[in-house]
């Protein structure tokens, strides 16, 4: 049976990188008593695969892995069981069973994701930058440097922005994500102080990760699910 | 949610943040207003090292199962954060609470290799406590040192409250139990102390004064304070099956050096090898039940979902119970997925059979270490390990599918001939043409020979102890010998060849064996900036170099020098249960090229027995 799981990362373990938190999960699993599938060979791994990786010092309520496991059990007893060995910061929100089939895997579906932006006390930009939000968005292209696997590109990322919103005294973001599309919130925010002329500080603004999507529309429509939402509860 | 003692702008500036944030699964919070005595424990060097260290997860353990005691960890800050401390003013906190280590009771320090001398006197300085044991009082934690280097504490006395000699499990609760109603009762630290000295095991430097003769040698050793004992009985456990052992470790969040369950199955090694300090002062050999050891495994690896465990000891042959628990553990570790990682046995057809189910035989590979080149040597230094002997487990190997063999050998032993260097090269190629002897359709293509050597040390509390080192430039000359032989043989292009630094080795050599003025080179060392002198990129040598010419301290007093029978040594005044009388006569033995049988041979009269456990109460049948 595949499963995905659901978790959040708060508080100080914004400071355990990616990898690190595959080996954590890894050991939370054998803690938990999940029986969780290997793959074959000499030196056997557990079958699990995590969706978009999340960049140090940065929280999440909406990480994900997919994981296959043997013995079949209820969603909320797995929840229960991770629950019951989490590290402080972290904790199971959901598990959910999900389809066999590759193309059901996590990270192929990754199409986009929603961030919140805070800004460090004494640290938000000089100005009210809500009043910029509109015409930034108005623009019919934002070209910035933007990293790719060999170099650095200059890019169009106006199209990658889905949304970018005031929200209280916060940013809300959506981007376009995975594999075939990719936008970072920091390029974002470099992009909208460079349209609001104002000179960026160094940890000005703290990210959160607030949920991850796949896009079941057609080209023509985007329909943006969570990835939770494609997996059912089992009882 | 707990604050951190960094901000988001340090903590994402630095390598490796989650060093600093504590919090990890395992890791024990508890209330400071409900506790009566905080612990600051502490690995002098980098986190990912200091996690890896069984002594503190048992101390760790042993101390928060007390109400009224919260332990904490501390490690070194590297040299990044290091800087950014200094720079800010931002004191040195534990990890748990990320409260200051200044404001705890303790500061406890384990002392495993000489190399992190100066990183100790880092620790005290970024804490803020004075460096100098005399200045420090109620306001700061008392500091006390721990683990194998404080068989020789005397290079560190001034920077130590009290020393804990043997091993933590005995004595420690006695240590808290006096210090709280010490406290209570509104002592001075200067009587605490006093009391404190009378605990066996506890040395506290102050109250001891050494006399030296005016060729630098010690005259004596003299009791300040009235009351004190004169000699310090080491502490050991006697039932291992009946102690604190953690069933919970902490478990880091990244990767550290070890990253595996460590089940120690025993302590001592009844070997006897003359150069090894462990063999000498774990004595006697202390074996767990198996029983004991088995329900252990299963906890830790629920407690900690670590993917592999690992034995230790420093002989996992001679475990009298070995076959029994390896099959349990094979069984056990099938079932869940978890890897068996097996150090220190020795290569016969029992070792390589457990190994081939539970390594992979084309990846993995064996170690032999003959430690010398020529049985000759091997005799010198008492290492039971033939040619033959090596032949026969490398042959079975290669036979088995290995194809991989690594060979430890030192350089610099005492009675060292080039003859004892080339021989080296010899057994190396000896190794190799025994692989070559398979027929080729029953070999796959070339083995791989890794010798590696690294430069002997003398320590305290062994046979070498009055052993002289080699003038610095002797030693590079010695790996140069191995390597040009090595070149010369017929399978050179199957054996690599790596050597240690020496400069290095020379300053190890001066902090094993030195006396209290070594201590005035460590501290100017440090304060001219020498720090994590273990690490290659950051030891300078030219700094110690200057420091030792600065304070008039002459390295070559410690390291060349011949000393004689007579000689009071530093370290004489603790008594580490293996008599200086059996060490000079092993030392004699050595000389003579005389081999001495394993304690379970026969017993050789070290003196361990007065602890009437162990190998030594064995019945011998």
């Amino acid at each position: 049976m595949k499963v995905r799981v659901k978790f959040e990362k708060t508080g100080a373990m914004k400071f355990v990188g990616h990898l690190d938190m595959m080996r954590y999960f890894q050991k939370a699993i054998r803690r938990a008593g999940i029986d969780v599938a290997f793959s074959e060979g000499f030196s056997p791994h557990m079958i699990m695969s995590f969706a978009y990786p999340l960049g140090v010092g940065m929280t999440s309520s909406g990480e994900y892995f997919d994981l296959e496991v043997n013995t079949p059990m209820s969603t909320a007893e797995m929840g229960r069981r991770f629950n019951s060995v989490m590290a402080e910061g972290v904790r199971v929100l959901s598990v959910r069973k999900i389809p066999e089939d590759k193309k059901s895997k996590g990270m192929s579906l990754v199409a986009a994701a929603d961030y919140f932006v805070d800004f460090r006390p004494g640290l938000e930009p000089k100005q009210d930058y809500r009043k910029y939000i509109s015409a930034f968005m108005a623009q019919p292209s934002v070209i910035m440097l933007k990293k790719t696997k060999k170099s650095l590109e200059e890019t169009d990322i106006r199209p990658m922005i889905y949304r970018f919103e005031a929200v209280d005294n916060r940013l809300f973001l959506q981007l376009a994500s995975g594999s075939a599309r990719n936008l970072k919130p920091d390029l974002v925010m470099e992009a909208f102080y460079r349209y609001m002329g104002e000179e960026v500080l160094p940890f000005a603004w703290m990210i959160h990760r607030q949920e991850i999507y796949a896009d079941m529309g057609d080209e023509k429509r985007r329909k943006l699910v969570t990835l939770e939402s494609l997996g059912e509860i089992i009882g | 949610m707990r604050k951190l003692a960094l901000s988001d702008e340090i903590l994402l500036s630095v390598e490796s943040p989650a060093r600093y944030i504590g919090g990890e699964v395992n890791s024990v919070m508890k209330d400071p207003g409900k506790v009566d005595v905080r612990f600051a424990m502490c690995f002098p060097d980098v986190y990912e090292i200091g996690m890896s260290h069984l002594g503190i997860q048992i101390l760790y353990d042993m101390f928060n199962q007390r109400e009224d005691i919260w332990c904490e960890r501390v490690y070194s800050p590297w040299p990044d954060l290091d800087q950014i401390m200094r720079e800010k003013d931002i004191p040195l906190f534990a990890l748990e609470s990320q409260d200051e280590i200044r404001k705890f009771d303790f500061l406890g320090i384990t002392i495993q290799y000489e190399m992190c001398y100066t990183n100790i006197l880092q620790i005290l300085d970024l804490s803020k406590i004075p460096l100098n044991a005399k200045e420090r009082t109620w306001e700061d934690p008392l500091v006390i040192g721990g683990g194998p280097c404080v068989y020789n504490p005397e290079p560190l006395a001034p920077f130590f409250d009290m020393f804990y000699i043997g091993e933590g499990e005995t004595v420690y609760f006695e240590l808290m139990d006096l210090y709280k109603k010490c406290r209570k009762e509104g002592c001075s630290r200067k009587e605490f102390l006093k009391k404190a000295a009378c605990i066996p095991g506890i040395y506290v430097p102050q109250f001891y004064e050494p006399v030296y003769r005016e060729d630098g040698t010690l005259e004596e050793f003299q009791v300040l304070e009235e009351g004190i004992p004169e000699k310090i009985e080491k502490q050991v456990v006697m039932d291992l099956s009946d102690t604190f052992y953690p069933q919970k470790p902490v478990v880091p969040f990244i990767k550290a050096t070890q990253d595996r369950a460590v089940l120690e199955i025993q302590r001592g090694c009844i070997r006897g090898c003359r150069f090894c300090q462990a063999g000498m002062i774990y004595r006697p050999v202390r074996e767990r039940k198996v029983e004991y050891l088995k329900d252990l495994a299963k906890e830790i690896l629920k407690g900690t979902g670590h993917e592999e465990i690992s034995l230790s000891s420093l002989s996992s042959s001679d475990y009298s119970h070995l076959p029994e628990l390896l099959d349990f553990l094979i069984d056990e570790c099938q079932k869940t997925g978890v890897n068996i990682s097996l150090p220190s046995l020795r290569i016969d057809a029992f070792s390589l059979d457990v190994m081939s189910k539970v390594q992979d035989v084309k990846k993995s590979s064996l170690t032999f270490a003959p430690e010398a080149g020529t049985q000759r040597l091997r005799d010198v230094i008492n290492k039971g390990l033939t040619e033959e002997e090596i032949l026969n487990g490398a042959g079975k190997a290669f036979e088995g599918g290995w194809t991989k063999v690594k060979l430890y050998f030192m350089l610099g032993l005492p009675t060292e001939t080039q003859e004892d260097q080339k021989a080296i090269a010899h057994l190396a190629d000896k190794v190799a043409r025994r692989y070559y002897e398979i027929p080729k359709d029953r070999r796959k293509g070339k083995c791989q020979i890794t010798v590696s050597t690294s430069f002997f040390v003398p320590k305290p509390f062994t046979p070498f102890q009055w052993a002289s080192m080699c003038p610095e430039p002797e030693y590079l000359s010695r790996a140069n010998t191995v390597r040009n032989e090595i070149r010369e043989q017929l399978n050179q292009k199957s054996i690599r060849y790596n050597w240690h630094e020496a400069d290095v080795t020379v300053l190890e050599g001066v902090l094993a064996r030195g006396d209290r003025k070594v201590a005035r080179v460590i501290e100017k060392a440090y304060k001219d900036g020498a720090v994590f002198d273990a690490w290659s990129e950051y030891f300078d040598y030219e700094c110690w170099k200057q420091a030792f010419s600065e304070t008039g301290v002459d390295p070559d007093f410690y390291t060349l020098r011949k000393r004689t029978k007579d000689e009071c040594f530093p370290w004489d005044f603790i008594d580490a249960k293996v008599t200086k009388e059996f060490l000079w006569k092993e030392w004699e033995r050595s000389m003579a090229g005389e081999i001495t049988p394993n304690c379970r041979e026969k017993c050789s009269g070290c003196g361990a027995a007065v602890l009437r456990g162990g190998v030594c109460v064995e019945s011998k049948s």
